[in-house]
């Protein structure tokens, strides 16, 4: 009975004590923080993936919320609607950005693009790249070994295995750009998803004139420039035997991705063609929206 | 002309695997085992053979069903964790324990962490201290070396003993002469009893450099010196060094299970420190806990510190505090 | 016997083409002489298109302090200055040289009689320029301008000059026969690279698996002032050069540190050779001796060879590639980079060619790594190789950083000895490369 007493009593007073203690740490080392961050924070999607520069959502935060204005911050992840509510709770306004997405600007599959050499090295983009040109003859093209599927955060791109390369599933892309930095080759661009996701682009990243880039690769971009010459709204550009088209200026119009000779130019969900005149049938084959 | 390979250098590799280094420590084991097996008879034969047929057993089902990776049984990893199992067990153990403590072993003790490499704790250690927390009784209960042979008997019905560690404890029993000791002729688990037949496995793995001296070296140095101390301090109560370095599982341990590359330190300067710190919680546990042997949890312990010493123990780099030498005309 | 004190393998060391006597390789229709064969920046062509040219003309001068002259390995007409991929599949801006009848048109400076020459009057500085104007580089593998080694920072004193003919690479034999063969050349370089340094001390190490060689040295070495033979036991990497100085003179080099920090000057055998036939015969540095070797050759070897030439070329007269080769690799097995196709031109950094079977070539599938420790062991400088690759897999730039990642040498012993096959050194190279620009950007910006 005694040694009950005793012990209750002991515990009871370190319990006290140690109580005491602790609430007088916490106040003397209480931190003064803007109560905004958190509120800022709620909003943020949370997924600490590093899209915005920022090391994790917090950091974010805090840089809104010391910002003077919202211009250079954007979280790619949430997009417009999350800078609108963060534009709100600080009292700033916010940037409109138009959503954006991750694109494989390379189309040098197994059957394009025939290998002319087997690496048996570490599974890593990087490694291979910082060894020699590739497995093919093109030494732009993608290497295949899934640097970007290893760093997406939003399990949102994914390697076929049938084709070698990788494939962005559009409902989980959020643009973070994590795989734009893990690709050596500067394969992966962030594009405008576009209206109802339609969108236009050059699905090759090959510098070398077109002799060179055809022999390594069927659908290689030749830089010809017929594209150049079809666009109506100055969209094209050739730089460095290679075309390029600027998401700004491009209407969707689609005659570009008729006139290239190797169908190196992809339109992504778009509604099937109306029956083509008849000299375009022979140039227009059925690859065209194999990325979509 | 085929495609070329192409790989980044080097392109020579000296043709070691995982497989290889494990057959190197099973051969280490070969002559223990032998020395188990006459004195201990078939009741080590039943032991051996039940601990590693369920370890790799288990290891197989649980990499087939629960992780669903590569098979990696053929490494013989886990016929090594058996093996060392059973040596740790005394030969009378009943099977249906035995398999408790190989499912303990591999399940908890290494697959649980992602299998070969990844255990931070010695997987056999983990399962033969459960074994023994949970049945202390049995597992105490140490079959007589028999001094004449009779195999059939000498699993059911087997005398028991207790081993000298035991008597120094207790303070009881008159305790076997040196050349006893080395031999193995005194009561004790399946495979710890002959410190030579250790010490020729262990002598083989510094030589095939499967393990380096440093962590036998350092707990068989740390223990000799500290016992020693002890017993010219008061010898008494305190058993001379040759007897607490040669019964128990201190060469066992010190040789096979300390040594375990997933769990010990990464380069000699950690290993010795790590050893040390085997060698002393061993004899603090063997004079003075309640234990009267103390190897497997001193072994656990440092397990535990080993992640440590990695991080603060570092290799000695190239041109790091190098006396200079004049050069030589 | 001496060597170096931190980590190391012993790798068979597999000298099939040990004492095959030097043979010429026919000069080539076309030669490719790719502007940058050092390190540094690449040479500045002189030459024009339809220029001709005499062999051992400047066809490139040098491009600032770290860099050196390209000379025309044979004779003919410019025919194109143009990109030409490397083995590598990666662009290299070269001179494309067409032969004029057999290719073979000397300038009249040079001195091609095989009489030696021993004497020299002209001062250190002398030496320097003929070696910078030669353009003559590191031939171990590194190709660093030999001038700029030469030239050593102010302040800093220069006590010894040790020469590396380790071979410690396993198949290479072309030092080993060069030595044997122009034994009386290369100490002749010797005393004309200590007169350069203003010192009278050399240290020339060996490797004992090369006792002819060292037998013949110390009988030269007699006859020759302050220059010392010290015979090395084997071990990889004993010709990294910090391994060197640790295995000869005992003296380390501190982590960032050049071989000077500690007053030593390292040269490579062959680049002595070049040396010696630079200034004592004017002739540029346009050829060199590399071994052609491999299981599977028939007629391996070592072969003197016109920079230029296709390394196709080479192979055809060792005896072609082999019906079940797996890999070409330039240079040895443990440092050479696997080369992707054959049509590269020789040039200074292709120090031999080794052809591996298919089976030779695979490598193992990686298993867990066991933690066992072997690369630690076996890591030359003292990393620990484990744990940079786990560190280059998570891209902690900066832990790597505090681990020393620079001091790598890239050896290839972790992976060596890695009973797991783990990709080790590919992280830990890659680790390097992301590292080393992380810091050349932080220097830049400040």
């Amino acid at each position: 009975m005694n040694l009950i007493v005793i012990s209750l009593i002991t515990l009871g007073v370190i319990g006290c004590i140690s109580a005491v203690v602790l609430y007088l740490a916490a106040q003397k080392f209480k931190v003064e923080e803007d109560p905004r961050i958190d509120e800022v924070e709620a909003v943020l999607p949370g997924a600490n993936c590093g899209g915005c520069g920022k090391p994790g959502c917090r950091n974010f935060a805090e840089a809104c919320v010391k910002a003077d204005s919202l211009d250079n911050l954007l979280c790619p992840v949430g997009g417009s609607p999350t800078m609108a509510k963060v534009g709100e709770i600080l009292g700033l306004a916010a940037v409109e950005s138009e959503p954006m997405i991750a694109v494989v600007r390379c189309n040098g599959t197994c059957e394009h693009r025939p290998k002319t050499s087997h690496y048996d090295g570490a599974r890593s983009c990087q490694i291979m790249h910082n060894l020699y040109a590739g497995e093919t003859g093109c030494m732009y093209g993608c290497l295949g070994c899934g640097d970007c599927v290893a760093v997406c955060k939003f399990d949102a791109i994914h390697m076929n295995p049938e084709t070698g390369l990788p494939e962005v599933d559009e409902d989980k892309c959020t643009a973070c750009g994590a795989c734009v930095k893990a690709c050596p080759k500067n394969i992966i661009e962030l594009r405008k998803k576009g209206p109802k996701g339609r969108r236009i682009f050059v699905s090759c990243v090959n510098k070398d004139k077109g002799g060179v880039a055809r022999k390594a690769c069927a659908v290689a971009c030749i830089g010809c420039s017929k594209c150049e010459k079809e666009c109506a709204f100055d969209a094209i550009t050739i730089t460095n035997n290679l075309a390029y088209i600027d998401y700004d200026k491009c209407r969707l119009c689609r005659k570009c991705v008729v006139v290239c000779p190797t169908n190196a130019i992809h339109e992504i969900n778009f509604p099937a063609r109306k029956p083509l005149t008849e000299s375009q049938t022979a140039e227009v084959k059925p690859t065209e929206t194999l990325n979509a | 002309m085929k495609n070329l390979i192409i790989s980044p250098a080097p392109h020579a590799h000296n043709n070691d695997t995982v497989q290889k280094t494990m057959l190197n420590v099973l051969i280490a084991l070969v002559p223990a085992y032998l020395v188990s097996l006459y004195f201990f008879g078939l009741g080590a034969l039943i032991v051996s053979l039940t601990a590693v047929i369920s370890c790799v057993l288990f290891e197989y089902l649980i990499q087939r069903f629960l992780l669903k990776g590569k098979n990696s049984i053929v490494d013989l990893s886990s016929v090594v964790t058996g093996l060392l199992l059973a040596f740790n067990l005394p030969s009378n153990l009943p099977l249906w324990m035995i398999i408790i403590g190989a499912l303990v072993a591999i399940g908890i003790g290494k697959m649980s962490f992602g299998g070969l490499g990844n255990n931070p704790f010695n997987p056999a250690l983990v399962g033969r201290v459960f074994l023994l927390i949970s049945f202390p009784v049995e597992m105490t209960a140490w079959p007589r070396p028999m001094n004449n042979w009779n195999i059939f008997s000498s699993y059911i019905d087997a005398e028991t003993a207790a081993t000298p560690l035991a008597m120094l404890k207790g303070h009881f029993g008159e305790l076997p002469n040196t050349m006893d000791l080395l031999l193995g002729n005194m009561g004790g688990s399946l495979g710890e009893v002959s410190a030579i037949a250790l010490i020729i496995g262990g002598l083989y793995l510094i030589i095939r450099k499967v393990i380096s001296w440093h962590i036998p070296v350092s707990i068989l140095g740390t223990v000799a010196i500290f016992t020693a101390i002890l017993h010219a301090a008061n010898p008494e109560l305190y058993a001379s060094a040759d007897i607490h370095l040669l019964t128990g599982g201190l060469m066992l341990g010190a040789i096979f299970m300390a040594t375990d590359y997933a769990t010990s330190p990464m380069n000699g300067k950690a290993q010795l420190f790590y050893g040390i710190g085997i060698g002393f919680i061993t004899v603090i546990i063997r004079t003075f806990g309640a234990y009267p042997e103390g190897v497997s949890f001193a072994i656990l312990i440092m397990n535990g510190v080993t992640p440590l010493l990695n991080h603060y123990i570092k290799p000695k780099r190239f041109g790091e505090k190098v006396k200079a030498q004049k050069v030589t005309k | 016997m001496k060597t170096f004190r931190i980590g190391g393998i012993h790798p068979t060391d597999h000298k099939l083409s040990a004492n095959i006597p030097i043979e010429t390789v026919a000069l080539p229709k076309q030669a490719i002489v790719p502007l940058s064969q050092h390190i540094g920046a690449p040479a500045q062509p002189i030459v024009e298109k339809g220029d001709h040219v005499k062999v051992g003309q400047v066809i490139a001068a040098a491009n600032g302090f770290v860099s050196v002259n390209v000379h025309a390995p044979i004779s003919g007409v410019v025919t194109k200055i143009d990109t030409a991929l490397d083995a590598w599949g990666l662009p290299m801006p070269s001179i494309f040289i067409d032969a004029e009848e057999d290719g073979d048109e000397w300038l009249e400076t040079i001195d091609r009689t095989p009489d030696l020459n021993r004497i020299y009057k002209l001062t250190g500085k002398e030496i320097i320029k003929k070696i910078q104007d030669a353009g003559i580089v590191g031939l171990g593998g590194a190709c660093f301008p030999t001038h700029v080694k030469l030239s050593p920072p102010p302040g800093s004193k220069v006590e010894v000059l040790i020469i590396n003919a380790v071979e410690c690479e396993p198949y290479l034999t072309c030092d080993h026969q060069l030595m044997l063969e122009r034994g009386e050349e290369i100490f002749i370089g010797i005393s004309l690279l200590m007169r350069a340094l203003e010192i009278e001390h050399a240290i020339v190490g060996i490797e004992n698996n090369k006792k002819d060689a060292i037998e013949l040295f110390q009988k030269i070495a007699n006859r020759h002032f302050g220059i010392e033979i010290c015979p090395l036991k084997l071990r990889y990497p004993q010709g990294g050069e910090k391994q060197l100085i640790d295995a000869t003179i005992g003296r380390q080099v501190p982590s960032g540190a050049l071989p000077i920090a500690v007053g030593a000057v390292v040269q490579n055998v062959a680049t002595v050779y070049a040396v010696y036939e630079a200034v004592q015969k004017n002739k540029p540095l346009i050829d060199r001796v590399m071994t052609v070797t491999g299981e599977s050759v028939t007629r391996r070897g070592n072969y003197l060879v016109r920079f230029g030439t296709p390394l196709a070329d080479v192979i055809a007269q060792a005896g072609g590639i082999p019906e079940n080769t797996g890999k070409i690799i330039a240079g040895g097995p443990m440092m050479g980079r696997a080369m992707s196709n054959v049509n590269m031109p020789a040039h200074k950094r292709t120090s031999g060619i080794l052809i591996m079977t298919e089976a030779e070539s695979v490598r193992r599938e990686p298993v867990n790594c066991m933690r066992c420790g072997k690369c630690v062991e076996a890591c030359p400088m003292g990393l620990e190789p484990f744990l940079l690759v786990r560190q280059a897999e998570m891209r902690l730039w900066d832990d790597m950083e505090q681990n020393a990642i620079m001091d790598c040498i890239e050896c290839g012993c972790c992976l060596y000895s890695c009973p797991s096959n783990r990709p080790l050194l590919d992280y830990v190279r890659m680790g390097k490369a992301t590292v080393g620009g992380i810091i050349r950007t932080r220097a830049t910006q400040k």
